[in-house]
This record gives C-alpha cells, structure tokens and sequence, in this order.
C-alpha cells in the first residue's frame, strides 16, 4: 500500500513524517505545477473551487508515479471541503483508476470511527509508536511555521534577491530529512542561521512596510496557487504575515474536538461588529484578523480566496466596511486556474505603492485617525 | 399600533413566506413583499455586492432596498441551520452582515438567527426575541408561532400536491394584488386534465406511507410525485432539480416552469417529492450531505435519473452556487452512468439571454419527446 495525499504549502513535511512514522510507505506527490493544474482542472467541475481541482491533480500525478491509497480529510460543513473527499472519489474512479480513498471524518464526539480509519490506514500500531510518530510530525510542523515566519522578516531585508527563498528551501530540506526530535531541533537551528545569514549588512535598523495576508487557509499556505504572494511581497522590501499557519489549521481541523485544543475566540470577538455569527471555513477569521492587524497599524491587508469561496465571499461582502471604519486599505485577490503571475503582481505592486504612499503621508502629518 | 414589517420576495421567501407572514401578523403586524424580481432590482442588488457573490444573494438585496420606504422593518433572519447536523449555505449564516455592511440607510433589520444543527433551545430562542420586538406578551408569542407552523404545514402540503410556491399561495389567498396572473394562472392549471390529476391525488399525501409510495401511479406528474412509474401515456414530464429561489424566481429563471407547461410538459420539482423519498435516494450517496437544499436537491435528482417516473430531468442553478457545484457533478455522474434519462444542465447568472435559455429548453424538450418514441 503506497499512501498519498493533496498538497497544502509545506504540509506534506508533516504527513510525510507521521505516515512514515506509523509504518506506512508514502509518496509525496510532485510539487503542484502548471501541469498538475490542466490536469486537475480538466477532470473537475467547472464551478468547484480550486483547491479540489489541484487536489486531483496531485492525486494523479501521484498515482502515476506508483501511489494505490490517497488519505483525505473530510469535514462536517456548511463549507464545501467536507464533501471533497466524496466527490474526488467519484471523479478518479470515472477515470478508471483504481485506488482506495480513505477520508478521515471529524471525530464529533466518536473518536472510534477516526480509529478505525486511521487504522485502515497504517495498519495496527502499539500505542507508543502513534505517541512518538505525532511527536515528530507535530515537531517538523512547529519548525516549518517557525522557519516560514522568519522567512517573511528576512526577505524585505535580504542581501540579494531571492537569496531568504533559497535559504528556506535548504532549511525546509533539512528538517524533512530529520529523522527524530533532536535532529529537527538542530535543523530548525541551522535553518534559522541559514536565514539570518541572508539578510543585508544593516538589515536592522530597516522599517519596511507591513502587509498582513488573510483568507482561505488553502489559497493562504499554497504558494504555487497564490501566484507566490508572500515571496512577491516580501522581495518588493514589504514584511508580510499572514493569519493562518498550518500549525493552527491542524490544531483546528483536526483535533479540535478531540484534545479540546479549542482556538482562542479572539477572531470571533474582533469580527463581532461586522460578521457576527460562525459562516464556515475561515470567514470569521478573516474579518477578524483584518481587525487585529489595523489595531496593530499595518499598513494593509490582503485577502486571498478561491472563485466561489462562500465563506470568502461573506467575508468580502463586510471587509470594506472594516477598511472605512479602521481606516485599513485592503484588497482582495481571487484565484482560480486561470490567474495569472503578471496580472497578480500587477496587483500587488499598485497595492504597495498605495501602501508607501500613505506612510509618507503618515510620516509627515501623523497617524490617521480611524473613521468610524 | 401596526407596524410594517419588510419581506423581501428572494431566497427562502420561496420556502417559509406563509409561515413568517402569519408570524407577524399574529402579533399585530402588517406585511409587506417586495414586488416580483425586476432587471431594476437585480441591478440594485448586483450594484452593491462584490462581484463573486451568487445570483440569488444579489437579487436579495436588490430586494431588500426595494423595500426601503415601504416598511419599518425588514426580515433578515440569519438562517443557519433548519435541521439537526445540516446548513444551508454559508452566504445564509452571514446574510444579515452583508446586508448590513452593503446597503446603508435601511429600516431595522430583524435577523433572528434560527440555528437547529444542535439543540432547539437557540430556535426558542430567536422565536422569543423576535416576538419581543412586537409584544410583550410569551403567550401571544406562543400562539404567533403556532399560527405560523400551522401556515407553513398547510403551504408544504401544497408544494408536495405538485403546486409552485406562486400557485400554492395564490391558493391560500396570500398573493398580493400585483400577482392576479397567477391567480388565472391557477385557475386554468386546476382546470387542465394533468394539474388537476395530480392536485387531486393531494389529500392522500399525508397518508401516504412508503409502500403506497410503489402504487400505481395516475398519470404523469402526480406518478412521478408518487414515486411510481409516472412515464406511461400522457404528457411528458420533466424532474426540475434547483434551489426553489432560482426555479421559482421567474425573473432568474426566465420562467422555466411556465414556460415548460407551455410546451405541453408536466413539471415536477424537487419540492413537490414528498421528503420521505428526497431523505432515501440522498442516502445512496456516500456521506451524508450536510446543505438541507443540497441534500433535496441531491435526493430528487437520484430519484429522478432512477426511478423511471420522469422523461427527463432538468438541473437549474445559479452561477457560482457552491453547494450545486458539486451536487451537480454527482448527478451529472449518475446520469452518464444510468443513460435512461436524458439529463441537461442549465446556469443561470445576471447575463442569461431568456432565448438562450428558451433554446435549451426547447432542444431539451425534443430529446425527451423523442426519446419516448420506441
């Protein structure tokens, strides 16, 4: 049995090591390409949001390089990830491949049924050997995120272009190559010098521009859909955050009911004046965390969604509302398969220049007051 | 005192207008609709909400600010859930959000917040608070929402005896004055053989149980709404799968049903299957669809592709309606893998030309015409 599973960011890291760790034999999909996109998007439904079309393409692309199992996570609603692993299913056994999809529901109060699946999956394990394989991939998790918030502070400021960027792939190479606990303590170790080393002579005394990145997680973390905001933000000099990391997702999605690990509600606080009921995904959040990062005087706030996000859409609907209270510019970039890397950056690079715009206004005649 | 509350005629209008009306007016309110959808109120709609937004969102709020001048208050409700471990869509949980953030100088907003997916405490809840904008009173409260549940079973008895949301409130006398065409309408379809074939077979329905749901059938659409074989001689008849905003909407959907029965075809739509047989078809798939109208959607469609009671079935929805997105994909699946029903999907968004529209149907009503022949 050959496991794979969908593309999300630097997620396969993690999944790589618990699988692994849990005895099964993984393939890690190819990273998401122009390739992976024609494929996924000729076999899926017209109107699905993006990330089911990339999802069909990793899978193929992985079955074709000897993978028979996919593992999924399912979902409860109202967003429609949770019937992603159903309709998937569906569409690659039209196509004639033969597979097993195993979707790892939601525990809702019966974690046995997430046993069992799990089990189908790697096979019976002692107790202990489940213990030490989440350890590691919660580790490799917690040093990915770490490494990607560095990254962010490092590019505005780096030596030579694209140098923060290479810096996080060799780093990112080792922590997946870590074999346990302490290796990924010294990977994230010599990562972090690794980026240090990649800044410019006098990056410290540097005030870039601060742009905050809110959305969907999946639009948010994949940078191949995203068009490489992130990367393209930060080489513009501009230090980026972003609202979401894999390590809260998870946290979220997964073991949300079963460690009672529930997220903080500051998001669903800070959203109440203008969204103030749950809209599924992570629209509440994103509304939320434009609220935060004003209050934190960012400069801006760029939501990123896939066409016919629902929850993104309600979300879309309020922002301006937050950006004329708060005084915030914020702008939406949508992606479906046919964005392209010119129009985006397009985008983006009038949105920094509104940005330093206003701050030398600011720096001249102080902070603006927020309307309201 | 009698204050105006606002109904905008969009989304679950369709669904539950019998039962808010009563609501109100039990508690001394009077009731207003925004009129039938124009090209003017899409545009108002389409003009405020960002451009990703569905169809049906957008003709709401063209209606709701339709409604501005007309009326003290104007009904929002936050329709999270109506069933236990289901929503309906996420653009519902945050309607009242974007109308507001969307369209300034409005009346009060009443977005009582109906959530069933957990408990019934929050239904009683949002029942109690909206009735304390209007009266003091529980009991009068009380007895609103009794009137306003009585309403809506005896509106839900019409859909399923093969009425549209139109006719069937035409029939209850709830048509406003500007809705006389279908008054005639009515009149004319209950004297045509097929409407009131399958009107009559009516009272039965809350009988029905489900073996009497294989009994033979009468004729056309009342077969088919019974689950039996409905296809024998008659008229040819066509399963309408689509949310009830956008099928019934004769704006959005340039008049499909009309224009169908024009064409000498009967009409069964997914709310006129009794739920018992939507509940037993969605089950063959996989998972359990969490979207209440997805899951009807999903069921009617399955019963229609399978169950040899229609001549063809007909998907209508709206652009960039996430849960047809996929519901859509499954029934397309099925219909490719059954082939005995021809199958035919039609969207419609803000730029639907009604001879486009009109085109396919015809085309559509053709095949199956054609298809009947051995």
């Amino acid at each position: 049995m050959k496991v794979t599973f969908a593309h999300m960011g630097n997620l396969y890291i993690t999944v790589k090591a618990l699988l692994e760790g849990l005895g099964a034999e993984v393939v890690v999909p190819p990273m998401p390409s122009k390739r992976t996109l024609s494929i996924g998007s000729r076999h899926s439904p017209e109107f699905a949001c993006l990330p089911l079309k990339v999802n069909i393409g990793n899978y193929i692309e992985a079955m074709e390089i000897g993978a028979d199992t996919i593992a999924m996570a399912g979902g409860v609603g109202p967003c429609r990830f949770g019937l992603y692993g159903e309709v998937q299913r569906e569409i690659l056994k039209g196509l004639g491949y033969e597979f097993e999809m195993i979707i790892i529901e939601p525990p809702q109060g019966r974690l046995r049924h997430v046993l069992q699946q799990v089990g189908r999956l790697v096979g019976r394990n002692p107790v202990g050997r489940y213990v030490s394989a989440a350890r590691l991939a919660w580790a490799k998790m917690m040093a990915v995120d770490e490494l990607e918030r560095s990254v962010q502070r490092v590019r505005p400021v780096e030596g030579r272009r694209g140098a923060a960027t290479a810096a996080l792939a060799s780093a990112l190479r080792l922590v997946d190559e870590a074999a346990s606990m302490a290796r990924v303590k010294r990977a994230l170790g010599e990562g972090q010098e690794m980026l240090l080393d990649a800044r410019a002579p006098g990056a410290d005394s540097s005030d870039p521009p601060r742009i905050g990145i809110v959305g969907e997680v999946y639009v948010v973390l994949e940078p191949f859909v995203n068009c490489d905001v992130e990367r393209r933000l930060g080489e513009m000099g501009v230090l980026v955050e972003r609202s979401i990391y894999i390590g809260d997702w998870v946290r979220e999605h997964l073991f949300k009911d079963v460690l009672r690990l529930r997220k903080g509600r500051k998001p669903y606080d800070l959203a109440k004046p203008y969204l103030r009921h749950f809209v599924g995904g992570h629209g509440v959040e994103t509304v939320g965390s434009t609220v935060e990062y004003a209050r934190q005087r960012f400069d801006g706030v760029i939501q990123l969604a896939p066409f016919t996000c629902m929850p993104e859409i309600v979300a879309q609907d309020v922002l301006p509302a937050v950006s004329r209270d708060l005084g915030i510019p914020v702008m939406t970039l949508v992606f479906d398969e046919h964005s392209s890397d010119a129009g985006v950056l397009t985008r983006l690079e009038a949105f920094v220049d509104l940005v330093e715009r206003s701050r030398r206004r600011q720096s001249m005649t102080g902070p603006p007051r927020a309307r309201g | 005192m009698g204050e105006v509350v606002g109904i905008p005629r969009a989304l679950l209008y369709y669904h539950y207008y019998p039962m808010w009306k009563a609501f109100f007016e039990a508690l001394g309110q009077d009731v207003v609709t925004s009129g039938k959808t124009t090209r003017a109120i899409l545009d108002a709609g389409a003009k405020v909400t960002v451009d990703e937004a569905c169809l049906p969102v957008k003709v709401f709020h063209g209606h709701v600010l339709a409604l501005v001048g007309k009326c003290d208050y104007i009904f929002v409700p936050r329709l999270v859930s109506v069933e236990r471990r289901a929503f309906i869509c996420p653009k519902f949980m945050g309607l009242p959000d974007m109308i507001r953030c969307n369209c300034r100088d409005i009346p009060t907003i009443v977005d009582s917040c109906i959530n069933l997916s957990r408990t019934t405490r929050e239904y009683v809840g949002a029942v109690y608070s909206t009735g304390r904008m209007f009266t003091g009173s529980v009991l009068k409260i009380l007895a609103a929402h009794n009137r306003a549940r009585a309403a809506l079973a005896r509106y839900t008895r019409r859909l399923e005896s093969g009425m549209t949301p139109d006719e069937a409130m035409a029939v209850m006398g709830l048509a406003s004055p500007c809705d006389e065409p279908v008054r005639t309408a009515v009149a004319a379809a209950l004297s045509s053989s097929s409407f009131s074939s399958s009107f009559s077979s009516s009272s039965s329905w809350s009988s029905l149980s489900s073996s009497s749901l294989s009994s033979p059938p009468a004729s056309g659409a009342a077969g088919a709404l019974r689950g039996g074989p409905g296809r024998g001689a008659g008229r040819v008849v066509v399963g309408l799968v689509g949310h009830p905003y956008v099928i019934y909407d004769p704006f959005v959907s340039m008049n499909v049903v009309r224009r169908l029965r024009e064409m000498g075809v009967s009409v069964v739509t997914s709310d006129m299957l009794p739920a018992a047989i939507t509940e037993r078809e969605a089950a063959r798939f996989p998972k359990r669809v969490f979207w209440t109208i997805g899951r009807r959607l999903l069921g009617a469609g399955f019963h229609f592709l399978r169950s040899g009671t229609v001549h063809g079935c007909l998907h209508m929805r709206a652009f960039a309606c996430g849960p047809e997105s996929l519901i859509g994909e499954v029934l397309e699946r099925e219909a490719a893998r059954s082939r005995d029903v021809p199958f035919a999907t039609i969207t419609v968004d803000e730029h639907t030309g009604e001879a486009g529209v009109l085109t396919r149907l015809e085309a559509f009503v053709d095949v199956m015409t054609r298809r009947r022949k051995p």
